[in-house]
């Protein structure tokens, strides 16, 4: 379709102008495999969100299409390959949608894919995800400072690098302005469950938890926050709906850019395969406003190490750091590199517990 | 006052066309919803109903979705006829998928043709093993099978989440929750060239036909069908009811087990923990839609497969929400079961209030 495509620019502009049918064939089609509901008001949400911004910044040059709630089992298959046949480039945004996603680029070598925090490529099939770790890191700091009882609950989902790297990443920077910190964890097995996540939230506040972090999707434990007066921190966009007087800031994924220059080389006929792990200087990863009721001092020394990062002036990761069991990992100065970053199976020196294995 | 009496004479035919009139009556409440809904009704229909079935693709993905409802479905249907309540096939199915998966991943690059077999005798196996526990705490204890199987189904699904981050994990699968993909000698041959229709489906009518004969023919359909009518009289004709129960666990277990099992190593081809997808208690309404009997169980697999599919391309086309095919599997039982009442009770009207309490039977199977 896309051959045919630059024929007519090229040739026959008038004729494709003329006539609707071939004018309509002109769209680029884009396709959107969604893990949760549109309106989980956290991870779909905001690759919904990067949907709009490519409806937005190409307007009739593009048809956008999502299927939501596609479970990671039998079923996405079937979907993506529904898509595969009407669509020019398909993103899939959940892990779980790695290797059918991988099977069905196999028999659409024209379609373009892209796989959200996947590892395995193709020629037609790129990866990208985001630098949560570096919201987590910012978070991390407020969270050690505003402590009054020195606990932090955190929920996470499933003890994957992405999460071990979060947690990672929130426990060295609190215990940085906080020695004494403690993070309490809870694995809850699911992204998005608002009954555990709000379960997981009152065990936590039970245990001393004063302040909540989550890597999970849905705003329950915003609500229980809200309720019980808790500070708490959003996760994938800003939940302040649900936590007017408790969030502290969200870390909110921005998918919108990548997406529209992803399109966007499909129309130049540019997409490559590759790998894409943007953090706060691209700005695929960003912060809400932070709450009026964190003290000032620490929103400036919030807001710095967000400016840091972003230009490559500080690395959350930075050593000296040892591993839980009290093994070296990071020397003086030393940076983790992304390799040690995206196959992180191990906490650091200081989180209690250990992973679920 | 409103009240049901039961009919004297229930006429069979009458059974065999409520199913028909469920599903019209279903299509015909989703008109009146697509058109409050503010999309066209009739193109909302037929992308539901009638385009999947012009479409190579999506009828082997009908296929793909019937094998497991139908699989599960005839195996439920002998224990409801026995009033033996199995609701939990989709934890039989899930441990299926486990202990089938498990063998795929021990003899990972064995080849071999006895390697498949092996796997769905692991399988059903598995399946027949979760169904065993309300089995023998109900012929035991007379402990209730509905509650202890549902029970099991969470069991079940969080057994497999703790195996496939543990033992069953893709050693280079950078921790993430998933076993590796079986190796191509333990994954099921493909049906359909280009599509994921497999042998699972041939397997499935096999089972049906088998099943057919067995209700009709043989001995222990009876006793099956006495049992579920009165259980006094099957005691009286020397049935032991412990044995009936057994054997409906058992083979609802068996072949939920084996769904999973083909499942896992169809369409799937690995073990994650979002492989069980309700499988399990959707065949529930494919069993009691097709009326306990196999033939009616093949045509209602295929119908609620329809739903799924149907669902998702007019979610593609029409931008319509996912819960359309909830939406509409629920309003497929629920007429199912409104006309079952119909059609065996009839409605009488008092002009004076009664305060005697209103005992409404839903009675099931034939």
């Amino acid at each position: 379709m896309k051959h045919v495509m630059r024929i007519l620019a090229a040739g026959a502009v008038a004729a494709a102008l003329s006539v609707g049918a071939a004018g309509a064939a002109e769209k680029v089609k884009v396709g959107f495999v969604y893990v949760g509901p549109v309106g989980d008001h956290g991870w779909t949400y905001e690759h919904e969100q990067g949907r709009l911004a490519v409806e937005k910044a190409f307007g009739d040059e593009v048809k956008t299409t999502y299927v939501e709630n596609v479970s990671e089992g039998p079923d996405a298959a079937r979907v993506i390959q529904q898509l595969a046949r009407g669509h020019d480039i398909i993103f899939t945004t959940s892990f779980g949608f790695m290797n059918p996603t991988l099977k069905v680029a196999k028999r659409f070598p024209k379609v373009k894919f892209e796989h959200a925090t996947g590892f395995k490529r193709a020629p037609n099939v790129s990866t990208y995800s985001a630098r949560f770790y570096e919201g987590r890191y910012v978070i991390g700091l407020i969270a050690g400072k505003v402590t009054k009882t020195n606990t932090i609950g955190y929920i996470a989902s499933f003890p994957i690098p992405e999460v071990v790297r979060g947690i990672n990443a929130a426990f060295f920077a609190a215990k940085s302005v906080n020695p004494t910190v403690k993070f309490k964890i809870v694995w809850v097995n699911t992204w998005f469950d608002p009954g555990k996540e709000a379960d997981a939230a009152r065990a936590l506040i039970d245990q001393g938890a004063d302040v909540l972090m989550q890597h999970t999707d849905s705003p329950a434990a915003m609500q229980i926050s809200e309720e019980k007066g808790i500070f708490a921190f959003g996760q994938a966009s800003d939940m302040i709906k649900f936590g007017p007087n408790v969030q502290l800031t969200s870390i909110i994924d921005n998918w919108g850019p990548y997406y529209v220059a992803r399109v966007k080389a499909v129309m130049d006929g540019t997409w490559d395969s590759q790998d894409t792990w943007d953090g706060f200087g691209p700005g695929m990863v960003k912060m809400a406003a932070f709450s009026k009721r964190i003290p000032e001092d620490v929103r400036a020394m919030a807001a710095k190490a967000r400016d840091d990062i972003g230009a490559g002036k500080l690395h959350p990761f930075t050593g000296p750091i040892n591993k839980q069991d009290g093994s070296p990992w990071l020397k003086a100065g030393e940076t983790a590199s992304d390799s040690d970053l995206v196959g992180m199976n191990f906490y650091i020196e200081g989180v209690e517990g250990s992973l679920p294995k | 006052m409103i009240r049901l009496e039961p009919r004297n004479e229930v006429s069979k035919g009458l059974l065999y066309v409520t199913p028909v009139i469920a599903i019209g009556v279903t299509i015909l409440a989703g008109v009146v919803m697509f058109a409050v809904l503010g999309k066209d009704p009739i193109r909302a229909i037929s992308i539901i109903f009638l385009e999947p079935l012009t479409d190579s693709f999506a009828i082997s993905e009908m296929i793909v979705k019937a094998t497991p409802l139908i699989l599960i479905a005839i195996g439920l249907s002998f224990g409801f006829r026995a009033g033996v309540w199995n609701i939990g096939a989709e934890g039989q199915f899930t441990v299926g998928a486990l202990s089938g998966g498990a063998v795929a991943l021990a003899l990972y690059e064995v080849e071999g043709f006895w390697v498949l077999p092996l796997m769905c005798l692991a399988g059903a196996l598995g399946g027949m093993a979760w169904a065993a526990i309300p089995a023998f705490l109900r012929t035991r204890f007379n402990a209730n099978e509905i509650l202890v199987s549902l029970m099991l189904t969470y069991v079940a699904v969080l057994l497999l989440s703790v195996l496939v981050y543990g033992p069953l994990k893709d050693p280079e699968g950078l921790n993430f929750p998933e076993s590796r993909m079986f190796h191509p000698a333990a994954t099921l041959p493909i049906l359909i060239e280009e599509t994921r229709a497999h042998v699972g489906f041939l397997v499935a009518l096999a089972v049906a036909a088998v099943a057919w004969v067995v209700l009709g023919r043989h001995i222990f359909g009876y006793q099956v069908k006495v049992m579920g009518q009165s259980p006094r009289a099957a005691g009286f004709g020397g049935f032991v009811e412990k044995r009936v129960v057994w054997m409906c666990l058992m083979i609802s277990g068996g072949l939920a087990g084996l769904a999973g099992l083909f499942e896992a190593a169809g369409p799937v081809g690995q073990l994650v923990p979002a492989l069980p997808v309700g499988y399990g208690f959707t065949a529930i309404i494919v069993t009691f839609l097709g009326r306990l009997n196999p033939i009616g169980i093949l045509l209602a697999g295929f119908v609620m497969a329809l739903t799924y599919i149907g669902g998702e391309t007019a979610q593609i086309e029409m931008n319509l929400p996912s819960a359309v095919t909830g939406v509409f599997q629920g309003m497929f039982l629920f007429s199912l079961l409104g006309f079952d009442v119909l059609a065996r009770y009839r409605i009488r009207m008092f002009r004076t209030a009664r305060t005697a309490p209103l005992a409404v039977q839903t009675a099931v199977g034939e």
